[in-house]
Parts: C-alpha cells; sequence; structure tokens
C-alpha cells in the first residue's frame, strides 16, 4: 500500500540499462553482510552450542558449563543481537544507495 | 471447588473479556476511520503480536518441561525455536514484505505457478493441522486440570473454545489483541520463575541465578538413577541433535501463519525491525525457560525423594485426577521418577504439566497459579485461532474457489472455509486426545513438515532467479513425500508400527533432511528445464531493493 508512494521518483530510467551497476553493488554489499552474519549464527549454535559443547562443557563461569550456556543463553542473545545488527546496516545501505522508503516529507517509513 | 480452581477461572475469565473488548474497541475504531490508510502498526507491536502468535501451547506449557526431563539436550527447541528469526529476517520476511503477497501459496502461485499454488495450499494444510494438534492437546491439559476433568472432557473443552474463537473470526486479524495476549503469557510465565529464583537462589534473574542450582541438580539426578542433567547427549545422539535444532530453525523460517504476520507491516524496513522485536519478546521467555526447568525439576526431585507414598506433596494429589501424575501401585517411598509411561518409575510425571504445576511444586500462592493457567491458554488459543484460519483459508480460496467452482461468490467460500475448520477442529480432537507424542514433539513434526517443503522454495524462489515451477514443484512434493514418510514410519499414528530410528534420527529431525532433498531435487529439476519467463525474473530483481531509487543519493558517509 505504500511502495507506490515514490514511484514517480524522477530521472531513473527504467529496464536494465548499465547505469543500474549500483544494483548489483547493493546487492553485492547485501549479500556480504548476510554471509557474516549467518557465519556466526551458525558459529554460536552449532558449533558452540552442540559441535563443541562436551569441550566447553569443562569451562565453568558462574555454575554454568559453558558449553550449555551457549545452547540455552548464549546463542539466543545472539540471535537478537545478529537481527539488531542487520537492521541497522540495512538502514545505512538502503540510504546510501537512495532506496529507503520515506514517505513524502521524507520520513522513514 | 479448591482455591487454585477459583483463581484459575477468574484469571481466564478476565482476560478473554479483555481480549474481547480489545477486539471489539479495534473494531469500532476502524470503521470510524481512526486507522486511516498509511498508518500501519508500529513494528514493536507487530513484534508483540508475531510473538504471541507463534509462541504456542508448545513454548508456553510444553518446553520447560520437556527441557527439565532433557536435560541439556533440550536445548534442540530453544535455539531452534528462535534461531530460526534470524533467518526468517534476513532470508524471507524482507522480501516476501516487497513482493506484496502475503500467504505462502500466493506468493507461490505469483513467483511458480497456480498448480504450484495448490501442491503448496495441500502443503499448508498439512503442517497447519499437525500444529493445531498440539495446541489442541495444550488447551485439554490446561481445562482438564482446573475444571477437573480427564483429559479427554478437557480436550473437548479446549476445542470447542478454540473453535469459537476462530470462526468469530477478525478476532485474529485484530493485532492489538495477541499484543494483549503476549502481554498475558510474558506476565504468566515471567512472575513465577522471578519468585522461584528469588526463593531458591536469592537472585530474581532466573537467567542468570539458574547456573548456581545445576550442581546440585546433576547430584540429585544421581540420586534418582538418571544422567546428569548437564551432559549433553543423553536424550539424543549428536547427530540428532544438530538435525533437530537446523529443523527447527528452517521450519519456523517456512511456517505459514507466520509470514502471514509480515504483511501487517507498512514497510520493508517495518518488516525487518517487526522481526527484531518479535524476537525481543520471543528471547524473554525463551531465556527463562531453562531456568523454570532446571528450578522446577530441582524442587519436584526434593520434595519427593524417599517420600512415602501416601505423604507426598499435595500437588501429586491435585494432578492426579488428570491421569498426567500417576504413583505406582505398591510403592511405598519414591526413589525413581520418569516422564515416561509404564516406566515401572514410582513416580510418573508427564513433562506437559510442569509449567502449570510450576507455582504449585513451588508452593506460591493460588493466585499465580491461576495466572499460569490463563497464561497457558492464551498461547494456545491465538496460535490455534490463526492456524485455523490458514487452514479455512488455504481449502476455501486456494483449493475450492481455485479449483472446484471457479464462480463460487465470496459467502459460498467463507462457508467451506467454516467447514473445513469445523472439521479439522474434529480430527484434531482425536489426535489431541490420542496424540502421537509429548505437545512440544508434535509441533516439532509440524515445523519437520514446513522445513521439508516451504523454507527451500521460498529462499531459492527470492535469491534464484532460475528457480522454476516445475523445480519448486518436484522439490516440495519430493520433501514432504520424504519426510511424512519417515515420520509414520518411526511413529505409532494411523495404527501403523512405530519403527526403530534409523542412525538415530529422531522424527522431529528429519525434516533437515527433507529440506536438503527437496533442495536438491528443485536445483536439477530447475536446471534441466526452462528458466521461467523474463517478466517473472524481473520481478525477482525488484524485490531487492525497498524502494525505487531516488536521483538525489544520500551518502552516509
Amino acid at each position: 500500500m505504500t511502495d507506490t508512494v515514490r514511484e514517480s521518483a524522477p530521472g531513473e530510467p527504467p529496464g536494465h540499462q548499465p547505469v543500474n551497476g549500483w544494483r548489483k553493488e547493493y546487492w553485492r554489499k547485501n549479500l556480504r553482510l548476510m554471509v557474516v552474519l549467518l557465519s556466526i549464527w551458525f558459529f554460536v549454535s552449532f558449533v558452540c552450542g552442540i559441535l563443541l559443547i562436551e569441550p566447553l562443557n569443562t569451562v565453568v563461569i558462574f555454575g554454568f558449563p559453558l558449553g550449555l550456556w551457549f545452547a540455552q543463553q548464549g546463542a539466543i542473545y545472539t540471535f537478537v543481537a545478529l537481527i539488531g545488527v542487520y537492521a541497522l546496516r540495512m538502514d545505512k545501505l538502503d540510504d546510501e544507495f537512495g532506496v529507503s522508503e520515506r514517505d513524502g516529507e521524507g520520513n522513514r517509513l | 471447588m479448591s482455591e487454585i480452581q477459583v483463581w484459575a477461572l477468574v484469571f481466564v475469565g478476565l482476560t478473554f473479556a479483555a481480549y474481547l473488548y480489545i477486539a471489539w474497541r479495534s473494531r469500532v475504531k476502524e470503521t470510524a476511520g481512526f486507522y486511516v490508510a498509511g498508518q500501519g502498526i508500529p513494528p514493536v507491536a507487530n513484534g508483540a503480536a508475531v510473538a504471541a502468535d507463534w509462541m504456542s501451547a508448545a513454548s508456553f506449557i510444553s518446553m520447560a518441561g520437556l527441557i527439565a526431563f532433557l536435560g541439556s539436550d533440550g536445548s534442540v527447541y530453544l535455539m531452534g525455536w528462535t534461531g530460526g528469526y534470524v533467518l526468517l529476517a534476513l532470508l524471507l520476511a524482507p522480501y516476501l514484505r516487497k513482493w506484496g503477497k502475503f500467504t505462502v501459496p500466493e506468493f507461490v502461485g505469483d513467483r511458480y505457478a497456480e498448480y504450484v499454488r495448490l501442491i503448496a495450499a495441500v502443503a499448508a494444510i498439512i503442517v497447519s493441522f499437525t500444529y493445531v494438534v498440539g495446541q489442541m492437546r495444550g488447551g485439554g491439559i490446561v481445562f482438564s486440570r482446573f475444571l477437573n476433568l480427564e483429559i479427554t472432557g478437557g480436550v473437548i473443552v479446549a476445542a470447542i473454545i478454540i473453535f469459537l474463537y476462530a470462526v468469530l473470526g477478525g478476532m485474529k486479524g485484530i493485532t492489538w489483541t495477541q499484543v494483549a495476549q503476549y502481554s498475558v503469557m510474558i506476565v504468566a510465565y515471567l512472575i513465577p520463575a522471578v519468585a522461584i529464583a528469588q526463593q531458591m537462589t536469592g537472585i530474581p534473574i532466573p537467567q542468570i541465578s539458574f547456573g548456581q542450582i545445576l550442581a546440585e541438580l546433576d547430584a540429585m539426578s544421581a540420586q534418582f538413577g538418571l544422567d546428569a542433567y548437564t551432559q549433553a547427549f543423553t536424550a539424543r545422539p549428536q547427530l540428532d541433535v544438530f538435525l533437530v535444532t537446523m529443523s527447527l530453525m528452517i521450519g519456523t523460517a517456512g511456517l505459514p501463519h507466520v509470514i502471514i504476520r509480515f504483511y501487517t507491516t507498512r514497510s520493508v524496513r517495518g518488516a525487518r525491525f517487526s522481526a527484531l522485536w518479535a524476537l525481543v519478546f520471543i528471547a524473554l521467555l525463551y531465556t527463562t525457560a531453562p531456568a523454570v526447568g532446571a528450578f522446577t525439576k530441582l524442587n519436584l526431585m526434593q520434595g519427593v525423594h524417599g517420600v512415602a507414598a501416601d505423604a507426598l506433596p499435595a500437588w501429586v494429589q491435585n494432578w492426579a485426577a488428570t491421569g498426567l501424575v500417576t504413583v505406582a501401585e505398591g510403592a511405598t517411598t519414591i526413589g525413581s521418577l520418569s516422564n515416561k509411561e509404564g516406566s515401572g518409575a514410582d513416580l510418573i510425571v508427564n513433562n506437559d504439566i510442569l509449567v502449570l504445576a510450576t507455582p504449585e511444586i513451588a508452593g506460591l500462592p493460588a493466585p499465580i497459579v491461576g495466572l499460569v493457567a490463563a497464561g497457558g491458554l492464551a498461547a494456545a488459543m491465538s496460535t490455534a485461532a490463526g492456524l485455523l484460519l490458514v487452514i479455512s483459508s488455504s481449502v476455501s480460496h486456494d483449493l475450492y474457489f481455485r479449483v472446484v467452482k471457479k464462480e463460487a461468490s465470496e459467502s459460498q467460500r467463507l462457508l467451506v472455509g467454516r467447514i473445513a475448520m469445523g472439521l479439522a477442529v474434529l480430527v484434531a480432537i482425536y489426535g489431541g486426545i490420542n496424540p502421537p507424542a509429548y505437545v512440544a514433539q508434535v509441533v516439532a513434526f509440524a515445523f519437520g513438515l514446513a522445513a521439508s517443503t516451504f523454507f527451500p522454495i521460498l529462499v531459492l524462489g527470492i535469491f534464484w532467479k532460475r528457480a522454476n515451477a516445475i523445480g519448486a514443484a518436484a522439490g516440495m512434493i519430493a520433501g514432504l513425500v520424504f519426510t511424512s514418510s519417515y515420520m509414520i514410519y518411526t511413529l505409532d499414528v494411523f495404527g501403523t508400527e512405530a519403527h526403530a530410528h534409523i542412525m538415530g534420527i529422531s522424527p522431529e529431525g528429519i525434516g533437515t533432511l527433507g529440506a536438503i532433498v527437496n533442495l536438491v531435487v528443485m536445483i536439477t529439476v530447475s536446471k534441466l528445464t526452462a528458466p521461467p519467463s523474463e517478466h517473472i525474473q524481473e520481478m525477482v530483481e525488484e524485490i531487492r531493493y525497498p524502494a525505487r531509487r531516488t536521483q538525489s543519493v544520500t551518502v552516509a558517509e
């Protein structure tokens, strides 16, 4: 319902002219961010919480065997942080490439 | 009627009245034009609604109890059901929001082809139905305890209420009701958890303080002849832990009734932040759950260890009426404990009752017990209603309207949808009375089915322009057949015999392999057949960019 707001933005030639080099660049940066964040996602859950849980459990902090802590606490906090970083970085990226969604007054939607 | 039951009915009554009031108010506001076009729901509220919609009886009622009995291996549910939001936020939600079609079958119909949409609709019905069975069971446990019914009666009462709730309609669509339900759930979950943490360790933050009792828990477990609580891979082999976790994660990202919620945001950015808020709200409960599991297990074991069978704490008697807690005949003192019927232990506690019984086991006052009952019902109702709506819309909108009767009127479609909902409830009652597993496990099967059917075709549909209709259809069917066959092979459903797990892979973990089968089949078939039309490839390109590029580029640096 709101995507139409800037349909009339001036100056953008239609189609896939070479002018659209920014598209590749934007997408490449998006993918790179995604790969970095998903690597961390995999590391804290599958590596720390499952594959290496037994060696990590030999370290005990505040009563928590470390591997168990990752599996039951640490991984979840990291997931929240990952989505937070993603949402904020994408805001910046959208601004940088001029594709952020704005209403008539230029406020974020 | 006992004091606990009175309080339970008071809280359940009050919260239901509140939901209805909010639904009615929102509706009045809408017709009065309070929600002007373009005034979307803020991401925070939408996040809370996603959390309520998604956290079901499995999260609220069943999960902590399962962790209490599985120990370390219960982590699969914690990581699996939260990690999926990372995938949802990074791979699906923003792009599906930009695409603008939000039921999964509709997106599939647009991106691939009409016939793929039909397969997706059937898969959505199967996934949602499996999920509903878990909710019936969860709601049934609440009613059977607080209305003094056998579990069968409890399931039937729960089913009737869930059905009315969904048929009233609109209710579900109104985000603010779900915000209220989330609030009830989280308050009901945190209050007893904080009270018990304070009682047992002196630190009122359960997330931090349950570390202090883990050593004691390991020692106590040994006295009961059980595996150490913190020991990994006692309940499941390592491979299975890995597969179950992955299956729950990718299943979360493919659930039809969760994806639909990202439509209510006003922008792509809103979808990203909704996913963030949803996980913040979910994490609040999910980081508390392992603490509740650990505290309750210790309390339970300390309360019954070596106690004479006729001098057991009151909660054992209270719950015995549901048939979900049993003391072995002829047992004089309690020396062994199990969650499995027929295990021969002196005391058998079904893990699905643990969260509801937590305040009683810890000796907390009756109003808190009542509050927890209201929270459990909020969890089961909000999710079940959403799922029944997916079933009814898939049957009426995607199947009946598209295949059987193309000229069906709006009211005919509505009727078909309601009949489908009614039938689904009837079959779900049977499933709820004879569940193939614990609530959280039944729900895990639904996630496995979602993982193996939807996740690959959605992700490839967004990230791979070459993915075509025939590939998606083949992949989805292969994934669904593979996964459901293995589930039927290893579970005692439809009267079939349950076979041993192959390589220790449980039916909850098979969804991961099903998703890989789906992925491989889809890529191979797509490569061997013609690419999708220019038009579709163009659409896939367009969803990468939240808005049309403006001339004046603001450089961030």
